[in-house]
């Protein structure tokens, strides 16, 4: 999102502004760039609400439908109170002596952003709120990784304490000015800010948590694939925001990087439905849209920095290598990440990150690296941005698991396991049957 | 008289209805199953794992008919419903001890 000064031939200058972003050279406001950032924050809440909300909750049991819809809503209301009071200056703050790892205080409550600050070209408000969009979806995703069994005070502690302990750092790091960004890692919308550190702590705490009863071998399919294709829509179309939107700017940066995501997720939509048309006969609906946001989650790093022919080899990639990361975590290692969360985001995340360094080369098509790089010095670079991050996400999650298990518990009954979410945890129903 | 259930493949109602007024049946009660025959359900894959469904959607009719209707009836549903392929359903054939029309209340063959 920093990046919004890049545009080709500006790169090396924009790279060396990274370390501050909100306070590289104050420009006037832009109204085209204000208006498009405001859509955008629209179209990435859209996201989560409803459209992971809907994606999620089709995929589940009849009678635990509401309580999916039940995470991604508390979630997002608790993310925004976070962020708010907290969250936005641990991410963007100066951080003064330890600006290299987090953010600081005085921004506390947004305390000092009034309508007239400024964030580049935009009000400062306008910034925290789109961030908050991120903050919010980001931990949601989360919830695919555990529904069906878990505590609903469990998800709203771990949510909580990994928004503050997991996602406010690694948003320094990368985008608020922290070492990964002095050291030049490029992350244009959040391959390694969302969808590494999610799809990462995802895998953990399913592990951590234990599969649902039945699996692997007694499950029950997902009640609603139309469900789950409506909110994947809704995805597609919400991440013109998040993606787009991460230029920070109404230009061709951002249209570039709508038609490189769009591109993205046809691909990989396409490729994934001819796998399963190869392997299994079918093609199914729930698994073209599983591949088109195995798409975009992948291209989402890239986005920024590449072209439309990068953008159709990541999209074919990442149809290829989500599908067979899904099996593996599921058949392989035997980890009921329930709704593949790892396999599709946090795999997708890493492989964009890492793609992000070939593609964006200009004889690829790319928008050119940064003078006195080359693609294998970036590599270099990507590399130490995903492992860096999947370890801190890791370790951080693992302590947030533990004291969450010792306070709240993490699992429900088996009874009411049996019975559902909806009635045993929310004492509602989603169907009257 | 005879109560006679029959559990069919839901895509099949209108031929049965159809094939049923035919012959003069007058009443029928449909309802929303799920159930399973000798091949107890089938399997569906989603993103790579396979899922075991063990019931699967079904209609049952319930028809009360005279005695002397029964075998058309059982016969008119058997051709209607019939596709050839497992699943295709199954016919039970009850004696049926009363019947009563709650309105009138006439009972026996007259309640038909
Ligand atoms: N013995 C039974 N008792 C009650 N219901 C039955 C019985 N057998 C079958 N049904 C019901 O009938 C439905 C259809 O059965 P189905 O046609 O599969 O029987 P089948 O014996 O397996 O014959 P086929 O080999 O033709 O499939 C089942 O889903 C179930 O609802
Ligand atoms: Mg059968």
């Amino acid at each position: 999102m920093i990046y919004r000064h890049l545009s080709g031939a500006t790169v090396a200058v924009a790279l060396s502004l990274l370390s501050f972003p909100s306070f590289a050279a104050e420009t006037a406001l832009s109204g085209g760039d204000t208006a498009w950032i405001l859509t955008s924050t629209a179209l990435v809440l859209f996201m989560t609400l409803p459209g992971l909300a809907m994606f999620y909750g089709g995929l589940v049991r009849s009678n635990n439908v509401l309580s999916v819809l039940m995470h991604c809503f508390a979630i997002a209301c608790l993310a925004s109170i976070i962020w708010v009071v907290g969250g936005y200056a641990l991410a963007f703050g100066d951080g003064g002596g330890a600006q290299a790892w987090i953010g600081g205080t005085e921004k506390w409550f947004l305390l000092g952003i009034g309508p007239d600050a400024l964030s580049g070209s935009i009000p400062e408000i306008l910034f925290v709120a789109f961030q908050m969009t991120f903050a919010i979806i980001t931990p949601a995703l989360i919830v695919g990784a555990y529904v069906e069994r878990i505590k609903f005070s469990a998800v709203m502690m771990f949510s909580g304490l990994w928004l503050i302990f997991v996602y406010a750092p690694v948003c320094h790091w990368v985008w608020g000015g922290g070492w990964l960004a002095d050291l030049g890692v490029m992350d244009f919308a959040g391959g390694i800010v969302v969808h590494v550190t999610a799809g990462s702590s995802a895998l953990l705490l399913a592990k951590m948590l234990g599969g649902r009863r039945g699996f692997p071998k007694e499950l029950r399919p997902p009640h609603n694939p139309g469900m789950t294709m409506i909110g994947a829509a809704m995805l597609w179309v919400g991440w013109f925001g998040f993606n787009a939107g991460s230029a920070l700017a109404a230009d061709g940066s951002a249209s570039m990087a709508m038609m490189v995501t769009h591109i993205s997720a046809a691909t990989a939509s396409i490729t994934w439905a001819f796998l399963e048309w190869r392997r299994y006969g079918k093609a199914s609906l729930v698994g073209i849209v599983t591949g088109m946001v195995a798409g975009l989650a992948t291209i989402t790093p890239a986005s920024g920095f590449v072209g439309p022919v990068g953008a159709l080899f990541i999209g074919l990639s990442a149809g290829i290598v989500c599908h067979f990361a899904v099996e593996w975590v599921k058949q392989k290692i035997q980890i009921d990440d329930s709704l593949d969360v790892f396999a599709v985001h946090g795999v997708g995340g890493a492989l964009g990150t890492l793609l992000t360094a070939v593609f964006a080369t200009a004889s690829l098509g790319g928008m050119g690296l940064a003078e006195g790089t080359t693609m294998g010095s970036q590599f270099g670079v990507q590399v130490i941005g995903v492992v860096a991050v999947l370890a801190w996400s890791l370790v951080i999650s693992f302590i947030i698991i533990k004291i969450t298990s010792a306070t709240m518990g993490l699992r429900i009954t088996d009874e009411a396991e049996i019975e559902g979410l909806d009635l045993g945890s929310h004492g509602e129903r989603g169907y009257d049957i | 008289m005879k109560m006679i259930i029959a559990v069919i493949k839901p895509h099949r109602l209108d031929q049965v209805r159809d094939a049923l007024t035919e012959i003069g049946v007058h009443g029928l009660t449909v309802s929303e199953v799920r159930g399973y025959g000798r091949q107890g359900g089938h399997t569906e894959i989603y993103r790579g794992a396979e899922y075991q469904v063990n019931f699967v959607p079904k209609l049952k009719l319930e028809l009360a008919v005279p005695d002397d209707l029964s075998e058309r009836v059982v016969e008119a549903i058997r051709s209607a419903a019939n596709n050839d392929q497992i699943g295709d359903g199954k016919i039970f054939v009850a004696d049926l001890e009363q019947v009563m029309r709650i309105r009138t209340g006439e009972t026996g063959d007259e309640a038909l």
